[in-house]
């Protein structure tokens, strides 16, 4: 019997400054009874791949409203990978072009939520991907 | 989950570190072998403890810290530092927000730090259960410096006296007269006391009251494990102490701007003179001892209430819970009858 609990890093990479996002996900994942390290703002990806590995993880949720997702959350991805975190369950959240997100999932992201996303989605989805539910 | 090469972590493995200590965290059986592996090589950290009211800065104060440890011109070897941060876990959620690592985005890219969350997950005395055995995995880890942040304090939550072998309370200007001063519990454990927030109106009143509460208590105890009835000689010392055939020390009133980093030198120099003091009095190994024996205890008492539960007969216990909420049996009965 082991007493786990979900971990999660909510980070911001890259230069914009608006963070109400980063902050509603992760107190509503708290309240979902996980453990939520947040960053704060303006982290580079081996800020970000460094912290994942230091708080071990599960999942690691990037928030950006910059536009420039294509060129950080694959060069975050790659970091997470490089550093041995293969496992790592990678979601993202923003203002992202329908287009863009098909290419950020075949990069290897989880899931992309668009502004009104329920914050039960957002919950349930790392619960599935966790394979515990109902466990 | 794969099991951990304990010899991994001993050569640096971060990654092994990490998930070791979930492990740890979470109780899992695994997690058993390597925290005995790693115990031979443990007791070489200076354990760091800052605690203090919530809002105080103690995250900033130990990123400007820890940044300092890491780059001290005085110091020949650059220190290992790991920083144990642990933030409350919600009773009514078990979920738990952890933020202090907002503070210490400086420390980012230097190998020589390791900075790990944790939630409290329900412990009351300000750490969490395993904050103990997180300490026990970064020592075998080889980390020379091991700072440890409470979750905010207020008077009650001193567990980290008990922890830390040098314990900086930080205090900041506004937050109370010199009543406040003179209560029993958090204060009573500072070996270091810091004012933050130096640059805030009421930082010099602060500052007085705390002193005035030194100047009646010391001599009285020092620095909360250490009683004054370890007699070693000590140079006669011109003022304050009541008891000058005692080991004494005394606890520094240090004002310090965390944000912009001034004071933090001075601080470094006592946290060094402390320990200097502690080994140099033999308290140092009755710290350890101390801590020890209370670590040692606490697994025993987890232990026998597992066994307990294991042996337990449910349906006896339910028939028995049963006349206590009738008022049919004490509880204090009821404890007879179950175990």
């Amino acid at each position: 019997m082991t007493n786990k609990k979900i971990r999660v890093l909510i980070a911001k990479p890259g230069l914009d400054g608006h963070d109400r996002g980063a902050k509603v996900i992760a107190r509503a994942l708290r309240d979902y009874g996980m453990e939520v390290i947040y960053t704060g703002l303006r982290q580079t990806p081996e800020m970000i791949a460094e912290a994942a590995l230091q708080e071990d993880v599960d999942v690691v949720g990037l928030s950006i409203l910059s536009g420039a997702h294509n060129a950080l959350v694959p060069a975050i991805i790659d970091k997470l990978h490089e550093i041995g975190l293969r496992d790592t369950i990678v979601f993202v959240g923003g203002i992202i072009p329908e287009p863009d997100i098909k290419k950020l999932k075949e990069s290897g992201v989880y899931a992309v939520y668009g502004p009104g996303t329920d914050t039960q989605t957002v919950a349930s989805d790392i619960q599935k991907a966790l394979n515990i539910i109902n466990d | 989950m794969p099991t951990i090469d304990p010899q991994t972590i001993r050569q640096g493995d971060r990654l092994a570190l990490s998930r070791a200590m979930t492990l740890v965290e979470n109780d899992a059986p695994e997690s058993r072998e390597v925290q005995a592996a790693l115990f031979p090589h443990t007791g070489k950290a200076h354990l760091v403890g800052v605690t203090g009211a919530p809002g105080t800065g103690k995250s900033t104060l130990v990123n400007q810290l820890t940044k300092l440890l890491r780059n001290n011109p005085d110091q020949g070897t650059d220190p290992k530092v790991a920083i144990i941060a642990v933030d409350p876990t919600s009773p009514f959620t078990g979920g738990a927000l952890l933020g202090d690592r907002i503070r210490m985005r400086d420390l980012a890219g230097d190998r020589g730090i390791f900075i790990r969350s944790m939630a409290s997950r329900g412990a009351l005395g300000g750490l969490a259960h395993k904050t103990a055995a997180f300490v026990t995995l970064l020592d075998g880890a080889g980390f020379d410096i091991i700072i440890i942040e409470t979750v905010g304090a207020g008077q009650a939550e001193v567990d980290i006296a008990g922890l830390a072998h040098t314990v900086i309370v930080v205090e900041a200007p506004g937050l109370g007269d010199d009543i406040q001063a003179i209560k029993a519990g958090i204060l009573e454990i500072a070996d270091i006391i810091v004012v933050n927030k130096a640059d805030h109106p009421g930082a010099d009143n602060s500052v007085r009251a705390l002193r005035v509460m030194l100047e009646m208590t010391q001599g009285k105890h020092n620095s909360g494990t250490a009683k004054a009835h370890h007699k070693v000689t000590l140079q006669p010392d011109s003022s304050k102490t009541n008891q000058p055939d005692s080991v004494s020390w005394k606890t520094p009133i240090l004002p310090v701007i965390s944000t912009e980093g001034k004071g933090i030198n001075t601080l470094v120099d006592e946290i060094q003179n402390h320990a200097k003091f502690l080994k140099d009095n033999q308290l140092w190994q009755q710290k350890e001892a101390a801590r020890l024996r209370k670590d040692l205890e606490a697994l025993i008492r987890h232990k026998l209430v597992r066994k307990w539960q294991q042996t337990l007969d449910e349906n006896k216990f339910d028939s028995v819970f049963a006349d206590v909420i009738e008022r049919k049996c004490s509880p204090i009965e009821a404890v007879d009858l179950l175990l």
